[in-house]
């Protein structure tokens, strides 16, 4: 079978030494940021991605994205152990982990979300290496018509799906489309929005705008609503989980999966809607319900496989499509660009070593990641006293380094600084960042792929309602606009968000 | 019915909107528009100006109805000391090199927070400083002098 060949292929680029290296490197970290509070995966890859310059791409990529799912991992030992959640993803594991942990029960509920997230990463490995090529092999025949079709379906759900305020987010969509217009333009060479300052005819770097909106105002929105960290850490003395315990998480896991792997392509589903989502099956499905709320297993077991399946099912479209789902898959993506390969259904042909290799240690990842978090919980647990005034300092030396060395120039810095107190502004209106991260790093792609369908179909816009899978593209973006809508689902919307 | 404009989220956001909206419109009404066979690059960046100002009139509307208020507090000293601390790290890495850039932003950027403890501080700044060293200057080879002369 092509798949295995290509699996073992793809084993032999993920277990080279230096490619084991930073994929350590990368869960190391993930679980890092996932177990402290107040910083999120965004902004660690963002804060880190300079340093991966270095690197080659496959080593790159292998480390960045070990840190975006090491953070799901990370997030729910924090869940469980002080109910707090690490991620936000971990909300939900908040709600039965942390009971199971008072009642002396952590570490069975550590090992079940651990075993529950291993099992969905080791699926969703094989979803990615099964469907991926297939989606690749159709997306070759897309022309700049459907890709523009197809972009603007995946920034309207995302606007659409992700929390918040529909019509802010779909405002933020197109601010940061208008963000890409800033600089030269490729075709005419005519300079936008630079208003004679040299430095923004190259446009505005994505990591400029993604540090200071992600990284910076998150840091002033702690400094300005400090949380009090009250550390009730429970003992974690026996980290077997029972017979029982397994045979009550094995349906959850599975289930947990498939919502997951489901939500992950959708563009704007977070984790936490996945893991919402896995938690009301189970509630629905459980013979007793009212055990939910008071430590039940599968309130852990299915939430934490679904928000693990998610976050690596987040990669089919952008690895296939070139289509981010998420803020974290933009900015990989922006890196991808960085590193000179152009996103798409040509990743797979042109960089075999790459598509399989990435695909590969994200098993190999998982893997690490239950070593790493299961015998090491104590660790982990301990750095959780570390008060937040002595972790921005080191957030900002990161990111200020970082944003330096991207021209070794002081301009990159002001600018970040000026997007920080936007994105905290952001932040005090309610209108999430995600949306806008996706449109500036799709803005671009956008403008060549209308001024391309547009010069082929001799000026005529209806070219994108004539082809028939533009078309379909087009029809699933108003079915989705008119479903959202809808007054009734518009009120469970809410009641999902608030609970 | 008396509105309080100045906590009024919604209506801020859409003020927001509507204004970068017109900006980008302004600034690029003499952009070549094109036509819809040979689009200029006026055209994208005005229709999408358009769009926003659109959106912004509804965002800023709707909060006219519903006055909702902006939630939480907002840090005046978080909001001028930090991005100041960037800033200032960006100049005296210019000037005075890698190592006085670094302490500049360490003890700046803490003093944006409410509690500041000078030892602390000063222990955090020379960790983080032994470590950028080690992994920045020396490990991946970033060209910066630690200490400029003059």
């Amino acid at each position: 079978m092509e798949i295995f060949d290509n699996l073992i292929f793809g084993f032999s680029v993920a277990l080279t030494y230096e490619n084991l290296l930073y994929c350590f490197i990368g869960c190391f970290l993930g679980t890092l940021i996932g177990v402290l509070p107040g910083i999120g995966p965004t902004a660690t890859v963002a804060m880190l991605m300079p340093i991966t310059f270095v690197l080659s791409p496959v080593a790159a990529m292998i480390m960045l994205a070990g840190i975006f799912y090491g953070a799901e991992y990370g997030g729910s030992t924090t869940a469980i152990l002080v109910n707090l959640p690490g991620e936000m993803s971990s909300v939900i594991t908040c709600i039965d982990g942390h009971q199971m942990a008072r009642q002396g029960r952590a570490g069975p509920a550590l090992a079940i979300a651990a075993i529950g997230s291993f099992f969905a990463g080791t699926v969703c490995t094989l979803i990615i290496a099964l469907f991926g090529p297939l989606i690749a092999d159709m997306a070759l025949m897309f022309t700049s018509t459907e890709y523009f079709s197809l972009m603007m379906m995946g920034l309207v759900f995302a606007a659409m799906l992700a929390q918040g305020d529909v019509v802010k987010s779909l405002a933020m969509v197109v601010l940061g489309l208008l963000m890409g217009c800033v600089g030269t333009d490729v075709d005419s060479g005519f300079r936008r929005f630079s208003f004679d300052i040299i430095e923004l005819s190259d446009g505005i770097g994505f990591l400029v705008i993604a540090i200071g909106i992600f990284a910076m105002s998150e840091i002033m929105a702690h400094l300005s609503d400090p949380e009090e960290n009250t550390i009730l850490t429970s003992d974690v003395r026996r980290l077997l989980p029972s017979k029982d315990d397994i045979k009550r998480s094995i349906g959850p896991i599975i289930r947990g999966t498939g919502l997951g792997a489901f939500f992950g392509v959708l563009p704007g589903t977070g984790p936490t809607i996945a893991a919402f989502s896995s938690y009301i099956v189970e509630k629905r499905l459980a013979k007793d319900p009212s055990r939910f709320g008071k430590g039940a297993i599968e309130g852990v077991a299915g939430p934490e496989a679904a928000n693990n399946a998610d976050s690596q099912c987040k990669f089919i479209p952008m690895l296939t499509l070139g289509l981010p789902a998420s803020a974290t898959m933009a900015l990989l993506l922006g890196a991808l660009m960085i590193h000179g390969i152009a996103p798409g259904p040509t990743v797979m042909t042109l960089r075999p070593d790459l598509f399989w290799g990435l695909i590969a240690s994200m098993w190999v990842g998982n893997l690490m990641l239950l070593i790493l978090n299961l015998p090491l919980v104590g660790i982990w647990v301990s750095l959780l006293k570390v008060p937040y005034r002595r972790l921005f300092p080191a957030i900002m030396v990161f990111s200020c380094i970082g944003i330096y060395s991207l021209n070794n120039s002081p301009f990159e810095l002001y600018l970040t600084a000026f997007f920080g107190i936007i994105g905290f502004v952001l932040i005090k209106f309610e209108c999430s960042p995600v949306p806008l991260i996706l449109g500036f790093v799709l803005g671009p792609m956008m403008e060549e792929n209308l001024r391309r369908a547009l010069l082929g179909s001799r000026g005529d816009p209806t070219i994108f309602l004539t082809r028939p899978i533009s078309l379909g593209f087009i029809i699933a973006t108003i079915l989705v606009v008119i479903v959202v809508s809808l007054p009734v689902l518009r009120k469970k919307r809410g009641s999902i968000i608030i609970d | 019915m008396k509105l309080e404009f100045h906590s009024n989220k919604d209506f801020w956001a859409g003020a927001m909107f509507i204004a970068i909206g017109a900006g980008a419109m302004f600034s690029a009404r003499n952009y070549p528009f094109g036509t819809s066979l040979r689009i200029g690059p006026g055209y994208y960046p005005i229709i999408l100006s358009g769009i926003l100002i659109a959106f912004g009139l509804y965002v800023m509307l709707r909060g006219l109805r519903k006055n909702e208020k902006i939630q939480g507090n907002w840090s005046i000293r978080a909001l001028i000391v930090l991005p100041f601390s960037m800033v200032l790290f960006g100049i005296l890495m210019k000037l005075a090199g890698f190592i006085p850039a670094l302490i500049a932003l360490c003890f700046v950027s803490a003093a944006s927070g409410r509690e500041f403890k000078f030892t602390e501080v000063l222990l955090l700044t020379i960790f983080l400083g032994a470590l950028s060293v080690t992994l920045f200057v020396w490990g991946l080879g970033l060209p910066y002098p630690l200490i400029r002369k003059f």
